[in-house]
């Protein structure tokens, strides 16, 4: 690194056309619903009308990023760019792990989703070996301990326990 | 006298003892496993501290802050793979020495330089607390809105080659802050007559989308990469007595720090840039720099350690946080309702003193953590990229969830976490957005209230500190002017 260099920061060049262009349009979108979206009312200051400061934000957006797609290399997306925008959809796949797991902790309870959550998704990901599967499972616990055990963070009893009988219920909805 | 009384009570409180040990450890920890890093951490961790103390649940934070760029020089140095985003500059010095068999002379380096920073930044602190005591009630609703505009201002123009884009995360930020219903009049905005909307979009969900969830899906999605440590040989102690030849280079790199860390919008990246260009102009063997030069190491170490304790000098004082970390500790403070700006300073200075103490003892408990750790520590880089994914998301379910228990929240952080994925793949900045969010909110509230006093333009800059707030921000404007010519001329 030179001292005279000034630090910039290199922006990937592949998909870029796209980004600026789904969010110049999403942006246009939104704007274009302002009056219908916010109140202008009329007697306040200008600075005090609801309207102004997301109007402050959607115009800064549009207009920066009309200069940043006018001065990007390529404005027309090539077959890089593409390809680029279709590994975007990747994490979709743990999108869907996540709200799934999400859904189960309410019905199931924090800690038996969470065992079957790490572990599976460990399995998921390749590592499968014995000492895999345990370390998940050992992460599993510790997470509930401390998270749920220790810090009381509020996350609620789940739907299976009203089954069970009376102090081990309070127990499980408290701790675990 | 009194206040230092007060401060050390409150530091000696078994629960704040146990933060500090729980922040110094944890944060050295997640320094040293690089893909972690301590704006994921201090989002999975933030609503967990809700239910403690504001002097426990800070000074956890504040711990995993000060020291994960400890942690992060491990990685940084052996394996050539900077543990947090700033120990990169590191990577040009330490692993070069690592290469020749230095790499205990570069941990040692590291750590020393490190806690020198640390030290010299609390000191600076102390120092300036009269005066920044005797300041801050000069700050009223126009010199804040300005602040919070200069850091706005700087956040883009510290993005060099994306200023831009920089510029566009700024007002995506700024707009959704606005989205739900408005302060004063309780109009809705933006929320489309969903009930789901109409209370706004929540900091701490966009947060761990955008830095938790994000790195999740990264490590997830991504392969595994091998690294292999070479053995060297040393004492970890010897960097100290290195660390006094060079006091010079110290002695700026850590000012540099603490000016950068004060400067909203700024931070560590900037700060380490220029005592790293400046160490190189100033040293003797300037063809030695990215090859190994102990020089280049302790102006890189030392800068970014003098940066956190400096951070919480605008987020202390003028309520302000200056990047992504002390806004996230900043929903700390509301919860609690304490608000953080002059007020603090004049009713609650013990409280300050006290998380300057702790920044104190934190960097001592680091150091010692570490002299007995760093074999152990090291082991922490095999982890693998996909299985430590899988903890990161599991972990960021509690971030989310255990905060309003909503599933819509975890849905709205899941579309952040893919916003995240697509900015880092492009190497987009995420921090503007966060810092749009949090300083356009404060924005929207102060322009509002200082304009009921102002009759006239010039009466918003009649006041000295307006003033000269607002002629650091022409400045700043038109510093960018020559850039910019030069730019499209090279072009």
């Amino acid at each position: 690194m030179s001292a005279n260099n000034e630090p910039t920061t290199k922006t990937a060049s592949a998909g870029q056309n796209i980004f600026a262009l789904i969010a110049l349009v999403l942006t246009l979108v939104l704007l274009s619903q302002i009056a219908g979206q916010t109140r202008w009312t009329g007697g306040a200051k200008l600075f005090a009308e609801p309207r102004f400061w997301p109007a402050v934000g959607l115009i800064s957006m549009t207009v920066f990023l009309a200069l940043h797609v006018w001065q990007l290399e390529r404005r027309i997306p090539a077959s890089m760019d593409w390809k680029e925008a279709r590994s975007w959809l990747r994490p979709l796949e743990f999108v869907a792990w996540f709200m799934a797991y999400v859904w189960l902790v309410p019905v199931i309870g924090y800690l038996l989703a969470t065992f079957l959550f790490v572990p599976l998704l460990c399995w998921r990901s390749g590592y499968r070996s014995r000492g895999a599967m345990a370390a998940s499972a050992l992460f599993a616990v510790l997470t509930v301990v401390i998270f749920k055990t220790l810090l009381q963070v509020k996350i609620p009893g789940a739907m299976i326990y009203e089954a069970l009988p009376e102090p081990l219920r309070s127990f499980f909805i408290v701790n675990l | 006298m009194e206040v230092l009384a007060d401060s050390i009570a409150l530091l000696s409180r078994w629960d704040v003892v146990l933060a500090l040990l729980v922040g110094s450890v944890g944060g050295v920890i997640i320094g040293a496993i690089p893909g972690v890093g301590p704006a994921v951490a201090i989002a999975i961790l933030l609503p967990a501290t809700f239910s403690m103390e504001p002097i426990v649940g800070l000074t956890v934070l504040l711990g995993i802050y000060g020291s994960s760029m400890y942690g992060g020089s491990i990685p940084a140095i052996l394996i050539n793979t900077p543990g947090t985003a700033v120990n990169a500059l590191t990577t040009y010095e330490g692993f070069p020495m690592t290469q020749r068999g230095e790499g205990r002379r570069a941990l040692s380096l590291a750590y020393s330089a490190s806690f020198f920073g640390g030290v010299f930044s609390v000191i600076c602190l102390i120092l300036l607390a009269p005066v920044l005591a005797g300041i801050a009630p000069m700050f009223g609703s126009r010199e804040i809105f300005l602040a919070a505009l200069l850091g706005l201002i700087l956040v883009i123009v510290v993005h060099r080659g994306q200023m831009l884009i920089a510029a566009v995360l700024v007002g995506f930020g700024i707009f959704i802050n606005t989205i739900g219903l408005e302060p004063v009049k309780y109009s809705k905005r933006y929320t489309f007559d969903q009930s789901w909307l109409a209370g706004g979009i929540d900091l701490i969900v966009v947060v761990l989308g955008l830095f938790a969830l994000s790195q999740a899906f990264i490590l997830l999605s991504g392969p595994d990469e091998k690294h292999t440590i070479n053995k060297s040989k040393g004492s970890l102690l010897q960097g100290f007595r290195e660390l006094l030849k060079h006091p010079r280079i110290a002695a700026i790199s850590g000012s540099f720090g603490v000016l950068m860390g004060m400067i909203p919008g700024v931070g560590e990246f900037t700060a380490q840039f220029m005592s790293y260009s400046t160490a190189q102009r100033l040293s003797k063997n300037r063809d030695q720099f990215g090859k190994g030069s102990p020089e280049g190491l302790i102006a890189s170490e030392t800068a970014n350690n003098a940066v956190p304790g400096a951070a919480m000098i605008p987020l202390l004082a003028l309520g302000i946080p200056g990047e992504a970390l002390t806004a996230m500790m900043l929903s700390v403070f509301y919860v609690h309702n304490v608000v953080p700006g002059p007020r603090l300073f004049q009713s609650q200075m013990d409280f300050v003193v006290a998380l300057y103490l702790a920044l104190l003892i934190l960097n001592v408990l680091v150091l010692i953590f570490l002299l007995f750790s760093t074999n152990w520590l090291v082991r922490l880089t095999r982890i693998p990229n996909r299985f430590l994914g899988a903890c990161v998301l599991t972990l960021s379910f509690v971030g989310v969830y255990s905060l309003r228990n909503s599933a819509t929240d975890c849905a709205i952080a899941a579309v952040f976490g893919m916003l995240g994925y697509v900015l880092k793949r492009l190497n987009l900045p995420i921090v503007p957005i966060i810092l749009g969010m949090v300083l356009g909110g404060i924005m929207e509230v102060k322009l509002r209230s200082s304009m009921n006093r102002v009759r006239d333009p010039l009466d918003f800059i009649d006041r000295p500190i307006s003033f000269i707030l607002f002629v650091i921000i022409v400045g700043v404007l038109l510093a960018q002017v020559p850039r910019l010519l030069r730019h499209r001329k090279s072009q």
